[in-house]
């Protein structure tokens, strides 16, 4: 089976986001990037795939920047085969993204694509569903485990009261949920060897996809800061506050 | 102009979410004079079309039935909102895991970007959303001539759920019912607690409560308090409790009256998903811990000398 994952390059988790005094965005400048951590995740799911003799063939695939090269390069030395870059740098979000993937998958025909269930700078959560209705195909999100068996891919779901098992027809697209797997890290070897792997390059225009934002951003603020309270000496000084000053209890 | 609200449900009752979707669902009603619609999809789900029909605000309710309904898929979902959505203006969902799975799929579909997690109305086409984990806000408008958008309950008090009497029409959805995906099993956390996302007090653990079975001292102060039990990222991950515990950015978002951390360290994570509630109390022995820079009361103590003897004063 082929397998297509997308990765995403994105701040550093570790990095404290700080909103532009301009109020246009965020601080990126000389901030650490990083791949977005539910792509690694869905990195580690594709290799555990071809290890088991699931997979065949992993194409990675990412869209923004020059620099996401050095994400691919990241997933081809964890163990992906191949790396398409989308290049643009433009803000594309999850309609086009979802539409440039489709245009990707035309020409890929993976049996399946692994996605992260949301990137950690826009947090839309969207792209693997929107991706997923475009092709017709069914999902499985926020996925804690998966199994292909007979032709079908069983995806366990983090859902709010717990857990669902939905079985789905393959081709299908699967979103990464936090417990799905731990991702491994690259070996020094490894890293060396994927600097030899292949990186194809294409423009949206290539694929013929319009990725114009259809929402504006007006601005971007910080949000309502919380001031610190005070600290209580013992559990009775706390159960008399809650009960006579915040009313709570 | 008509305002569309998918109604979240358990076959029964009308969920709390839904309340507070219809509440931002209102907003954009008002600044348009729009009436509203709302959806119910599901089996033999008639008591909750009752209750949505008994919405103030609501003018019609839509009833879409299938025994495939029963446990509903994304797929069915979304195919049925689209092959009802002429005619609306704006498509709002509950930022749940259950809104987040099908309305991407609806947007697709209409070929509109979604807006996701919207905690505030500015006007008809202009929101605002957490970014960043929480660590931003931005003000966004969409282009698009639908808005499809979910809504995180915590930041839309409930729409009044009394006092309406909109007509029920049944739609015939068994053409938009998906065989690629099928339910299989599910295993829900059963608990006489509140749910998490509607409990007034909220007491939580995290990795100090070192084990699962410590959970039970967070459990009896809970009962006595009338409180749901959550818990941290680092707590779930390292196999205490289970998953739907989890507040946070990537777990459940909370906004109590009351929400007492104890053995947070207070990683931004999970500060994105509980910083909105109205009283903070933070139980850590680390005094440098960040959760105490949030937290309105701060007790630096040992959770397990603290935690029986605040079951005691209780």
């Amino acid at each position: 089976m082929k397998l297509l994952v997308t990765v995403k390059r994105v701040v550093d988790y570790n990095v404290k986001v700080r909103v532009k005094d301009d109020h246009s965005g965020i601080e990126t400048a000389n901030v650490k990037m990083s791949m977005n951590p539910f792509c690694e995740i869905a990195v580690e799911e594709a290799i555990r795939l071809k290890e088991k003799g699931v997979a065949s063939e992993i194409v990675v695939v990412s869209i923004g920047p020059k620099q996401c090269q050095e994400t691919l390069r990241t997933a081809l030395a964890l163990g992906a085969d191949r790396a398409i870059l989308v290049n643009t740098d433009e803000e594309v979000q999850p309609l086009a993204v979802a539409k440039l993937l489709q245009a990707v998958i035309a020409k890929e025909s993976p049996e399946m694509v692994i996605m992260g269930k949301q990137s950690i700078d826009g947090d839309n959560n969207q792209s693997g569903q929107m991706l997923a209705a475009l092709l017709d195909w069914p999902q499985g999100t926020f996925a804690s485990e998966i199994n292909v068996a007979d032709g079908k891919l069983a995806v366990t779901r983090e859902v709010d009261g717990g857990l669902e098992t939905i079985s789905l027809t393959l081709p299908a697209v699967v979103t990464t949920d936090l417990r799905l797997n731990e991702p491994r890290f690259a070996s020094l070897p490894n890293i060396m060897k994927a600097k030899r792997k292949t990186l194809d390059e294409m423009i949206p225009a290539d694929l013929g996809v319009d990725i114009t934002a259809r929402v504006k951003t007006l601005k971007v603020t910080p949000p309502a800061a919380r001031e610190a309270g005070v600290i209580v000496e013992s559990v009775e000084e706390l159960v008399e506050k809650l009960r006579n000053e915040a009313k709570v209890i | 102009m008509t305002i569309l609200v998918i109604a979240e449900h358990n076959n029964q009752d009308l969920s709390v979410a839904t309340l507070a979707t219809l509440a931002a669902a209102e907003k954009v009603a008002s600044d348009l004079s729009s009436e509203i619609h709302m959806i119910v999809m599901g089996h033999e789900s008639n008591s909750v079309c009752e209750q949505a029909a008994a919405c103030a605000s609501v003018k019609k309710v839509l009833s879409a039935q299938d025994a495939a309904l029963e446990n509903p898929t994304a797929e069915s979902l979304a195919a049925i909102v689209v092959a009802n959505a002429d005619g609306y203006t704006h498509i709002f969902a509950s930022a749940t895991t259950s809104g987040k799975n099908f309305l991407p799929r609806v947007g697709a579909k209409l070929d509109v970007q979604p807006i996701s997690e919207i905690v505030s109305v500015e006007s008809a086409d202009t929101f605002t959303r957490p970014i960043y984990a929480g660590n931003a806000i931005a003000t966004v408008q969409s282009t698009d001539s639908v808005k499809v958008i979910t809504v995180r309950a915590t930041g839309f008090d409930a729409a009044e759920a009394t006092g309406g009497s909109a007509s029920i029409e049944d739609i015939n959805v068994v053409s938009q019912i998906s065989n690629n995906s099928t339910f299989v099993s599910q295993e829900l956390t059963v608990s006489e607690r509140p749910e998490l996302t509607a409990a007034k007090i909220i007491i939580s653990g995290g990795r100090g409560m070192q084990s699962g079975e410590n959970f039970h001292l967070l459990e009896v102060i809970a009962d006595k308090l009338g409180a749901a039990v959550g818990a941290s990222r680092a707590a779930v991950d390292a196999g205490f409790v289970p998953n739907d515990y989890q507040v946070g950015q990537t777990g459940k978002i909370v906004a109590p009256d009351l929400y007492i951390a104890v053995g947070i360290s207070g990683a931004i994570q999970h500060l994105a998903g509980m910083k909105d509630s109205k009283v903070i109390v933070a139980i850590n022995k680390d005094e440098d811990a960040p959760i105490f820079q949030v937290a309105d009361y701060g007790l630096v103590a040992d959770l397990f000398k603290a935690l029986p003897e605040l079951n005691d004063a209780l």
